[in-house]
């Protein structure tokens, strides 16, 4: 087919611009949006599923992870005497007080782990070692907290509720959902750091034995304990998510958003898809009048849609991906995984061509008989 | 051999009721293989519509319209543009070129629509373009053509696929006499070299000469089917005597 199509399209360039515009913005608002709901998701469930435990032993109707109600401590040996149990470890999760050198206060979430067992420890170490949490008063915080928490790197010292903690290890991109900083820090410091007593624990961490089957032991274990749940992590990660994604409305408003995305880039298409296939209404009542059928004109316009999609993708995604590591430095975690780009592309051609069936619509009514018309 | 434009007892109506109003009034007419014809009339009487019946553009009320043999009133809507692509080659008064494609992907396009692609349209786009004259200009977009050179674009597209009907509407409306008469010399020869059917709607006198036939309509009916020569005819000398001064003139 002579390039009826891409020279229709490149030969206005203003409206060639109005129509990637409105492609390019659709695909980054979705993007983004889509990316952070991916990031906020990924964020909120971050503790439970880089936990490495099987099971997530909970105080009874407890609905996510900063929800956790303290319980006895000493359930931990009821479990531990679990036919099919390999490990179980208290664990904590629970809010504080950070007070920097310079006497300001923050928020924190106090993360406290056995540092010798292998669930519940911190990730993405990029200083330190997990061992260094034997000693006492010793965390880790996470470099994006650093101008929160007032440290620079790793001796540095603050105050938790009175008690002293010195940074001991460093973490890379370990966000926390709430504006709350996770710091890492051993048991034992965090019966104090997080106000506890010492027989209470927040949750209990376990890990099945090889070869058991986790559903099996999680109904041995229901079966044994009393005024707990017991959550394998997928459940608990997925109740912890669909709290912050849909009971607050946070992840509604990021999809609401990319939603709109797609409305506005279907609209700002459609116009300009219209707009210049009514330009070129004598153009296509030519081809008809010449024998073409509307199959052949509804490809020359579904043509101009998908390279306007094509274009406005390749744009729009390289802004997206701009955007994205921008936010990275920042507080702000947006992801963008390969599939998300691969059905994006998807979402633009579909979009483009779903705006280019207002045109095909008119096209389908015209009367060739309109090339005899000056 | 099939007569390439057979039309009987052809009428079309316009509206319903009060408002109804009649185009074409039991019109008969053949154009044959090597003829020009030039349909003539004033502003509402039916050419338009006429020719637009001609290259099943336009349905008729009733009546019989023959396109080389194959009756098509009564064919469907969506049969009608196989007919036109395959028989009927329209050249238009506006040009009707497609002002983003150059001179020879204008060609092309016609060849397309009948999948011919690649090195043979090209091929026979520069043919096409070489016999209306334009062997220089395969690559120039039609802003940058005369309004002679812009029709005779639209002659080379009307014949790309060698359709046996040339069906041409005021071709000569939009040029001026030097151009006009290259187009019309054009479409004579297309129907006398080749043997196509050529119909010319038109309100020029000067294109008289390039006609073979000439059909004068008003009002939906044909009022006159002759040969152009009848028209073109020299007006009989006056000669005689004056009654009043008794000179002779010659």
């Amino acid at each position: 087919m002579p390039p009826l199509a891409v020279r229709n399209l490149f030969h206005d360039r203003v409206r060639l611009a109005v129509t990637l515009t409105g492609v390019v913005f659709a695909v980054v608002l979705i993007v983004v949006q889509l990316g952070l709901y991916l990031g906020f998701s990924h964020t909120t469930t971050a503790l439970v599923d880089n936990s490495r435990a099987d099971l997530w032993i909970v105080a009874k109707n407890v609905p996510y992870i900063e929800q956790g109600i303290p319980f006895s401590e000493r359930k931990v040996y009821a479990v531990r005497a679990t036919p099919g149990v390999a490990e179980a470890q208290n664990y904590i999760v629970r809010f504080s007080r950070w007070k920097r050198a310079d006497g300001q206060e923050e928020a924190t979430q106090i993360v406290g782990v056995n540092p010798e067992s292998t669930m519940g420890q911190a990730w993405n170490i990029v200083a330190g070692k997990r061992e260094d949490l034997k000693v006492d008063d010793s965390v880790f915080v996470d470099r994006i907290y650093f101008p929160k928490l007032g440290v620079h790197g790793l001796g540095d010292k603050a105050e938790i509720v009175g008690h002293r903690a010195r940074v001991v290890g460093i973490t890379q991109g370990l966000r926390s959902f709430t504006t709350s900083a996770y710091v890492f820090t051993n048991y034992r410091n965090a019966l104090d750091y997080a106000s506890l007593r010492d027989d209470q624990t927040m949750f209990i961490l376990v890990k099945a034995q090889a070869g058991v089957n986790v559903g099996d032991l999680q109904r041995r274990l229901e079966a044994g304990l009393t005024d707990v749940d017991v959550l394998t992590r997928q459940q608990f990660s997925d109740m912890t998510r669909h709290y912050w994604m849909f009971t607050t409305g946070a992840g509604m408003a990021v999809l609401m958003a990319a939603a709109l995305g797609l409305v506005v880039g279907v609209v700002v298409v459609a116009q300009t898809i219209y707009s210049t296939t009514m330009d070129h209404l004598r153009e296509f009542g030519t081809l008809k009048a010449m024998g073409a059928t509307n199959g052949y004109i509804y490809r020359v316009i579904m043509k101009q849609a998908v390279i306007a999609a094509v274009l406005g993708y390749a744009l729009g995604i390289a802004l997206s991906v701009f955007i994205v590591r921008e936010s990275g430095k920042g507080g702000a975690n947006i992801e963008l995984p390969w599939q998300l780009g691969v059905g994006m592309f998807v979402v633009t051609v579909s979009m483009c061509v779903i705006a280019a069936f207002v045109s095909i619509n008119k096209v389908t009514k015209l009367d060739p008989a309109l090339v005899f018309k000056q | 051999m099939q007569t390439p434009v057979s039309v009987r007892k052809l009428i079309k109506d316009y509206g319903e009721g009060p408002a109804a109003f009649r185009a074409l009034d039991s019109v008969d007419l053949d154009v044959e293989r090597g003829e020009v014809m030039l349909l003539m009339g004033p502003s509402g009487s039916g050419k338009t519509t006429l020719v637009s019946i001609l290259g099943c553009i336009l349905r008729p009320t009733s009546g019989s319209v023959r396109i080389l043999g194959e009756e098509i009133t009564h064919l469907k809507e969506k049969d009608l543009p196989r007919i036109r692509l395959s028989n009927i080659g329209f050249i238009f008064q506006g040009f009707n070129l497609f002002p983003t494609l150059t001179a020879e992907e204008n060609v092309e396009m016609a060849l397309d629509l009948k999948n011919i692609r690649g090195p043979e349209a090209k091929r026979r786009a520069h043919e096409c373009l070489e016999m209306v004259g334009l062997s220089d200009k395969y690559t120039s977009f039609p802003a940058d053509l005369s309004g002679g050179q812009k029709q005779r674009v639209a002659i080379a597209r009307a014949i790309a696929g060698d359709p046996q009907v040339i069906l041409a509407d005021e071709p000569t409306a939009a040029l001026d006499s030097q151009s006009g008469r290259m187009a019309m010399e054009t479409l004579r020869d297309l129907a006398h070299r080749q043997d196509r059917a050529v119909v010319i709607v038109t309100h020029d006198n000067r294109v008289l000469e390039f006609g073979d036939r000439v059909v004068h309509i008003e009002d939906g009916r044909i009022l006159r089917n002759s040969p152009a020569t009848e028209l073109r005819a020299p007006a009989p000398a006056l000669t005689g005597t004056c009654t009043q001064c008794g000179a002779t003139i010659v």
